[in-house]
């Protein structure tokens, strides 16, 4: 009987507990209100490939702007953009332009334009394992193989071996690109080994000695990206002035998205993100700067 | 003098009666809680899925045909049933995505089930002891390891020792996959096949050895046929458990749905399917949708194939009632 007696009032005590609970929580909240109007954060997500930049230009203007929060999250372009959409966050970070319909629904649902907003570079660079003899393909090469119609190295001048696929999941602003750049809208092969994250496709193909992967080229370790042969063009390996004055067949933008009615808070920040400082910045990251674009 | 004595007695019996309802009460609210919550969980995935069944637009690209009958033009089945359901035209075949479930699914029980039985007959008929005091709690620490770094242990390192090992073509195939997946299933398979067999009594034991059968005939063809039912309950969890499995299949599996019988090929599940790309799809789409119907199967699979163990299981101990009687 004792022990019910303190089963019971075990019981009483933490429902008391709780109910504490919920109204202190409920006044910190209120409080938080308030006060937060000046550093509510600024929250961002979208292309994983970006992760990396927005993080470090948090960081920075973070640091130069004491009070000021900034959130970075990644899961994909594509996530980014219907987080934009649902509006959970305050810009989306993408590895490909919004598509026209994306954009539309994005205006409804937020009632303004959305802004476009170029941040800097990247070069897509084609991976294949640093013992592998094929030092470069056309871009038609590229395609079947993705495409699974080339499935020997053989056949574009490397060992007798099957070629071992390796991509991004479908909600990757890379997987699009690859997809709409090189296999001109045509689908995958089956056998691509989708991996999450452009990090564990460089990891794969340097473990692979007969992979193959794509994927931002400041990832690029352990692995080396091959010289890439647009149609009537020499080979160009993917490096700072190629990328940049566009004779890399794989460059592209990287790019932030807000509603043009966003506070100013987040307007600031993606207006410092292309001043010379932050561009410095993105070099040291690994991706070009927007400057000095054709 | 004993009016009083009887009027504490009987306040004493009004307080523990109503102690007894109070405790009846809030064991029976939080049973109902967890069947409620498992059914609103349900409800929420079918939810989802029923517009595969009604919205017009939606059939358009996915529904119940082009789910499991539609094919592509292709010299080979990994051509004709594709699941690729964000390109221009969506193709949304399951068979690929299906096919790799069950492939991780049998290699990993095929692994585990043998290991797990034959630990458990170790533990409980052979071992001293003081051994077994060890071997139980460190095969059940081998339950408590993430599914994540379990996962992360077999991209990285099972498949390249399986691949220096044996030549394969792809490091990330249903066999490393599936092997991930048995180190998962063995602590399942243990636990209960060791409880069911330390649980069969003393008698059978001691009357197998006064009739004259080893030890090993006794644990073989005495006691593990007594304890079936338990041992025929670990397979069936397991089997749940390995259809479900998500973080080991996506990190190990290889992640692309081909349709092919190879152990040696890279799969995909329903549940690693689910995990890669619910995140990105556009709430209410037909991607979106699918994704929802593969959930719905997998509950549908678990919930058949539990149903169906419990029936076996019943039927296993009535007939071993029946034949000790």
């Amino acid at each position: 009987m004792k022990l019910a007696a303190r089963v019971v009032s075990t019981l009483l005590l933490s429902i008391a507990l709780v109910a504490c609970g919920g109204r202190e929580q409920h006044q910190t909240s209120t409080d938080g209100a308030q006060s937060r109007s000046s550093n509510k954060p600024i929250t961002i997500k979208g292309s994983d490939t970006m992760v990396i930049l927005t993080q470090r230009l948090a960081e920075e203007y973070m640091k130069a702007n004491p009070g000021e929060v900034v959130q970075v999250n990644g899961g994909g372009s594509g996530t980014g953009i219907a987080a934009l959409i649902n509006g959970t966050v305050d810009l989306a970070m993408s590895s490909r332009p919004m598509k026209g319909d994306e954009k539309q629904k994005a205006a409804t649902s937020r009632g303004s334009e959305i802004v476009e907003h170029p941040i800097a570079l990247d070069g897509l660079g084609v991976f294949v394992n640093n013992t592998s003899p094929v030092q470069h393909l056309t871009l038609a090469q590229i395609k079947d193989i993705f495409q699974g119609k080339t499935t020997n190295w053989n056949q574009v001048g490397g060992p007798d071996a099957q070629i071992i696929l390796y991509g991004r999941e479908n909600s990757s602003g890379t997987y699009d690109y690859f997809r709409e750049h090189v296999l001109e809208k045509g689908d995958f092969h089956p056998r691509v080994q989708t991996l999450q994250g452009t990090a564990a496709v460089i990891n794969a193909v340097g473990r692979d000695k007969n992979g193959i992967g794509y994927g931002g080229i400041a990832y690029a370790k352990d692995v080396r990206a091959i010289a890439i042969q647009a149609e009537g063009a020499q080979p160009i390996a993917p490096s700072e002035t190629t990328v940049a004055n566009g004779t890399y067949p794989l460059s592209r933008k990287l790019f932030l998205y807000y509603p043009s009615s966003a506070p100013e808070r987040v307007t600031k920040f993606a207006q410092w993100a292309i001043t010379p400082e932050a561009q410095a910045l993105v070099t040291k990251v690994g991706y070009f700067p927007l400057n000095t674009a054709q | 003098m004993k009016p009083r004595h009887e009027a504490v007695f009987r306040r004493r019996e009004r307080l523990r009666k109503a102690q007894n309802a109070l405790m009846t009460g809030t064991f029976s609210i939080a049973g109902w809680v967890a069947i409620v919550f498992i059914f609103l969980i349900f409800l929420f995935t079918f939810k989802e899925t029923i517009p595969i069944f009604t919205d017009k637009e939606i059939q358009r690209e996915a529904n119940v045909h082009k789910f499991f009958v539609e094919q592509q033009e292709g010299p080979t089945i990994t051509d004709r049933f594709v699941w690729q359901p964000t390109s221009d035209v969506p193709k949304v075949s399951l068979w690929p995505i299906i096919l790799g479930t069950l492939k991780a699914t049998i290699v990993g029980l095929l692994f585990a089930c043998p290991v797990g039985v034959a630990a458990a007959l170790f533990s409980s008929e052979f071992a001293p002891p003081r051994l077994r005091e060890v071997i139980k709690p460190v095969i059940e620490l081998l339950a408590g390891i993430p599914s994540v770094v379990m996962g992360f242990f077999a991209l990285i390192v099972i498949a390249t020792w399986l691949q220096d090992a044996f030549g394969f073509t792809y490091r990330l195939n249903a066999i490393n996959a599936g092997l991930a997946l048995g180190f998962a299933l063995v602590p399942i398979v243990y636990t209960i096949s060791e409880d069911g067999l330390s649980a069969v009594p003393r008698a059978h034991r001691e009357a197998s050895y006064a009739l004259g059968a080893t030890r090993f005939q006794t644990a073989w063809k005495v006691v593990l046929p007594a304890a079936a039912p338990a041992v025929f309950a670990s397979f069936v969890l397991a089997f749940g458990r390995a259809i479900g499995e998500t973080m080991i299949l996506l990190m190990a599996g290889g992640n692309a749905a081909i349709t092919s019988f190879s152990l040696f090929d890279p799969l995909r599940t329903l549940s690693a399917t689910i995990a890669a790309e619910m995140g990105e799809v556009v709430v209410g789409s037909a991607h979106y949708s699918s994704l929802f119907f593969m959930g719905t199967l997998l509950f549908v699979i678990t919930f058949v194939s539990n149903t169906l163990g419990q029936l076996v299981i019943k039927r296993m101990q009535l007939r071993m009632q029946g034949a000790a009687s």
